[in-house]
């Protein structure tokens, strides 16, 4: 709009600060819009200077072609559950005496609970210790070795453990010809990924292992494997965010798997199989968090983009990976859920936010996706329909853009936000809004509540200043 | 007493999100230990069997049953609370609280609003320059009413929107009308008669209360108002160069529906003086100029005014008409006691305060301010023989509180000093109305001169002006009815107010 538009139109106003100036222009009958302006959250003159920089006309074209770039990548994935095979087989170097976690790089002493819990639990179960007790002084002694999931293709949810014998579900990006590597959930309750680790616990992993992991490889294998994309698209419209709420993914994913499963197995095994998916809601969630790193992994290392390719949590931090620096974690430490409780338990026995789940919030389901889920929305305290709404639109302040195929009914079937741009989360002062489980801060308790946390601002504020020091430097 | 009590209710199925957002509502009851509303599922009785809220009854449920637990402390709460889940649980448990989603950015409220043409800013200065930059990069023209932007800043964002044939407003742009749409801190002009539409005026203007008793005079002249554009304080000088200045007056030129063209400004950088009115003696249309401090006679090819009012008149072609001064001035001072000499002057508007400096300085009478107008002494280098004309809207006095137009209430003290003060003879003041004004900046004057009253009926002369029309949300004649009920001697606009404060002065015995 030309200056000569607005003298012959007349005002069409935008107020930006002062609300009593656009009440005013209403009062009179004129065309006049608010936004809801906040200062930046960010004080620091440095981080301010970095965002300046990013958005400054010459730098900003070269970052949004990068994003441009970035967002045709993830909007062009095609990921398909391929398969399942043991993470000794698929990830290289996981041997003996290594663990895979979830989250930014940490070392033992640092680990929460659970995460200590988790590992002892991986130990006894890969037989390298006899018992907790000596898994622990195993792992305290540095015997061994840690690494982030996302730094071998794999994620994992809450603790998000990945030892050599583990089952790993396979999602392949056709488009890319990447595959990623996602643990099978193990359902509610006492459980590894919320640093369970009793006999309970490492009993359903072997039956993981030895039952449910062949079986679920034999029926992929035997039909090609099952395309994902869709699956996702239909769940929106079922009231699933995928990370919160999967019910309605994982009855859809029964019905792709139970007619082929009904044909390459015995009887007893289908049923027992289909039974254990039957029983958790949540099944379908490491089938998303491995999509999404499928999705993710090809928009790694775009030269200047700004957009986020992994969210991540170990209990202690909370990392961040941005496509225009690379495989550089920026991390800051975790905040708490706020959320709901199980019967007998409230905040303070709460750990901190934790999990490689955020992956499915980058590629903008989880609490992007709010909109399609209102029952989740619960999960922040009052929230109704209506705050869902609010919560996917907020996060549409700090994305690229929208997906066009994983649409919300709820918002006249507007995408879900995608692809999270760190000048925008600086710059707003917005950070993602995480869906998350809630774990026991001792290990070997479990899941103890569900609620919403924020990807902590200075994370984002460390990845502008290092991207604007990249730009600059280049 | 602590008592556990279970309730199912068969066939009843609830959202698992649902059911714990009521069972923490129903937690929170008084009395309530702990509330349980869970399906009854094989897993779900195991967790409130571990929680120890699990009685019998709700060990018979079903996956399809609900279960009801509670611990409470005696069988009045836990019927309270019962009859409370039960309600929720017919009502629906899910309570929405309406939450209109209102755009946080400027970019996502322009997508919502696309046929947007202006931005309005109005953030803390530190934070303007980068609103205005994104709205710029978005296609929009820029009003920058926030002050504290620095020169550097200004000069980007308006070469920026030259590139872009875009207009920036400001910084420290207070006022400003687009086709006649007053905004930000504007006049409600009145309708005039259909009959009346002879010349239609557009302005140019550093912005504030200069164009605001521009507009409010040529209102009440007759003339019609068309375009109001504020500047900025800073766009005329030798470093800016007159960047949105030179770009209203392209503008304005080249709009037909415009007759004449009106510059208020403090007097330009010398650089940009020549390239300004050059542009403006050819621009084909007539113009008046009412350059504060400049020379009369000086600009060739245009029309110069020394005040706003004589601007208005000019533009309208009528008279506001003149009072007696001297005599006027003759019978105030016989109501005045003790050896009173000085004139103090207590502004709100800026430019009200430089013009009132001028006409005083032409009378003869030698003044001082924190915002001198040339020829007048800052307050560090003035002595007792100066006359204060104060502009209280300035930044020494702005500082961690509001605009004094927007609280008057800044004024009071300085106002109770100066009525206390033996040796002042005339107090001059003005008080703005109009849109982002006070709802009643008269009040505060009048209380102030009541408080006094009472006490001491020696005290100098209040005369005053009210910027303001009566469709401005404040009213003009209530206004003027509360100031001359509170006995200040009211003028008809500004530069009136300070001709007969000058005469008073000058005719003290």
């Amino acid at each position: 709009m030309s200056a000569s538009d607005l003298l012959n139109n007349g005002p069409a106003v935008i107020g930006v600060g002062l609300q009593g100036f656009i009440d005013d222009l209403h009062a009179q009958g004129h065309n006049a819009s608010a936004i809801d302006w906040r200062p930046p959250a960010s004080k620091d003159p440095i981080v301010l200077a970095a965002a300046e920089a990013l958005s400054s006309s010459g730098t900003a074209l070269l970052i949004d072609n990068a994003n441009q770039q970035a967002i045709g990548r993830m909007h062009t994935a095609d990921p398909v559950l391929v398969n399942v095979q043991r993470a000794a087989d698929v990830i290289d170097g996981l041997g003996d005496h290594k663990i895979l976690h979830a989250g930014p790089p940490i070392e033992w002493q640092r680990m929460c609970g659970p995460m200590q819990g988790a590992i002892c639990g991986a130990i006894v179960l890969e037989g390298w210790a006899k018992n907790l007790s000596a898994a622990e002084k195993l792992a305290a002694g540095g015997k061994v070795e840690f690494e982030p999931n996302h730094h071998h293709s794999a994620v994992g949810p809450m603790t998000g453990m990945t030892t050599q014998s583990m089952p790993m579900m396979v999602v392949e990006n056709k488009t890319f010809g990447n595959k990623s590597y996602c643990a099978v959930n193990e359902g509610l309750g006492k459980v590894m990924r919320f640093g369970g680790n009793d006999d309970s616990v490492l009993d359903r992993l072997r039956w993981i292992e030895s039952t449910l992991g062949p079986l679920l490889a034999e029926t992929l294998l035997a039909r090609e494997g099952i395309g994902l994309k869709n699956i996702i698209a239909r769940g929106l419209s079922m009231g699933d965010e995928m990370h919160q709420r999967n019910v309605a993914c994982t009855s859809l994913i029964m019905r792709e798997l139970a007619p082929t499963m009904a044909r390459v197995a015995d009887p007893e095994t289908a049923h027992e199989v289909l039974q254990f998916i039957a029983s958790n809601d949540q099944f379908f969630l490491n089938i998303a968090m491995a999509m999404g790193k499928a999705i993710m992994d090809p928009v790694r290392d775009i030269g200047g983009s700004s957009i986020v390719t992994a969210m991540s949590r170990n209990g202690t931090d909370f990392g961040i990976r941005v496509s225009g620096c690379g495989d550089e974690w920026f991390t800051a430490p975790v905040e708490m859920p706020r959320g709901l409780y199980f019967p007998g338990f409230s905040e303070k026995d709460a750990n901190p936010d934790m999990g490689d789940s955020t992956i499915v919030e980058t590629i903008g389901l989880g609490g992007f996706a709010m909109a399609a889920s209102p029952a989740v929305a619960g999960f922040v305290g009052a929230g109704g329909a209506a705050d869902a709404v609010g919560y996917t639109n907020t996060m549409a302040e700090i994305t690229h853009s929208r997906n066009p195929e994983w649409t919300i009914p709820a918002l006249d079937f507007a995408g879900v936000p995608s692809g999270i741009d760190i000048r925008k989360v600086v710059n707003s002062g917005i950070t993602p809004t995480i869906n998350t489980g809630i774990a026991h801060r001792e290990p070997g308790i479990g899941q103890v509540g569900a609620g919403v946390v924020n990807a902590p601002l200075a994370c984002f504020e460390k990845a502008c200043i290092a991207l604007s020091e990249r730009l600059s430097s280049s | 007493m602590t008592e556990i009590i279970n309730e199912v209710r068969k066939g009843f199925y609830l959202d698992s999100v649902a059911l714990m957002r009521l069972s923490a509502e129903i937690s929170g009851l008084e009395g309530i230990d702990e509330a349980v509303l869970m399906i009854g599922t094989p897993s779900n009785l195991q967790i409130m069997q571990d929680a120890g809220v699990l009685t019998s009854t709700g060990e018979a449920a079903s996956p399809n049953d609900l279960i009801i637990a509670l611990r409470a402390e005696g069988k009045a709460s836990a019927n309270r609370a019962l009859a409370h889940a039960n309600k929720s649980l017919e009502g629906g448990a899910l309570k929405s609280t309406a939450s209109a989603a209102r755009a946080r950015t400027l970019r996502s409220g322009h997508a919502t609003h696309s046929d947007a043409n202006l931005a309005l800013i109005s953030t803390p200065g530190s934070y303007a320059a980068r609103e205005a930059r994104v709205a710029l990069e978005l296609g929009l023209n820029v009003m920058i009413f926030s002050d504290n932007v620095s020169l550097e800043q200004e000069i980007a964002l308006k070469s920026q929107a030259k590139q872009n044939n875009l207009l920036v407003m400001g910084p420290d742009c207070g006022t400003a009308y687009i086709n006649g749409v007053p905004l930000a801190f504007a006049n409600a002009l009145n309708p005039l008669p259909a009959s009346n539409k002879k010349t239609t005026t557009a302005v140019i203007a550093a912005s504030g209360t200069g164009l605001q008793e521009f507009a409010v005079l040529l209102n009440r002249l007759g003339g019609e108002l068309k375009h109001g554009i504020g500047v900025g304080g800073r766009d005329l000088s030798d470093a800016v160069g007159g960047i949105s200045t030179l770009a209203a007056i392209d503008l304005l030129a080249n709009d037909d529906s415009i007759d004449q063209i009106v510059l208020i400004s403090k007097p330009p950088g010398p650089a940009t003086a020549a390239q300004v009115f050059d542009k403006l003696a050819s621009c084909g249309k007539p113009v008046i100029t009412c350059v504060f401090g400049q020379s009369q006679n000086t600009i060739k090819g245009l029309r110069q005014t020394a005040t706003l009012r004589d601007a208005a008149e000019l533009a309208s072609g009528e008279s506001l008409g003149r009072t007696d001064t001297t005599n006027q001035a003759k019978q105030l001072i016989s109501t005045l006691t003790g050896s009173r000499s000085k004139l103090k002057g207590l502004y709100t508007g800026g430019t009200l305060c430089t013009e009132s400096q001028l006409l005083l300085k032409s009378a003869g009478l030698k003044t001082a301010s924190n915002a001198p107008a040339p020829g007048s002494l800052s307050l560090e280098n003035s002595s007792d023989a100066e006359h204060q004309i104060l502009d209280l809207g300035a930044d020494e006095y702005t500082v961690g509180r509001p605009h004094p137009m927007i609280e008057p209430q800044v004024r009071v003290s300085p106002f109770e000093e100066a009525l206390n003060d033996s040796t002042v003879a005339v107090i001059l003041l003005d008080v703005v109305l109009g849109y982002g004004a006070h709802d009643n900046p008269a009040q505060p004057v009048v209380d102030t001169m009541n408080s006094l009253a009472t006490t001491n009926n020696d005290r100098p002369i209040v005369i005053a002006s009210v910027c303001g029309t009566d469709s401005d949300p404040q009213g003009l004649q209530q206004q003027r009815a509360a100031l001359i009920e509170g006995g200040i001697i009211l003028c008809d606009c500004n530069s009136a107010a300070a001709e007969l404060a000058a005469a008073i002065i000058n005719q003290l015995p």
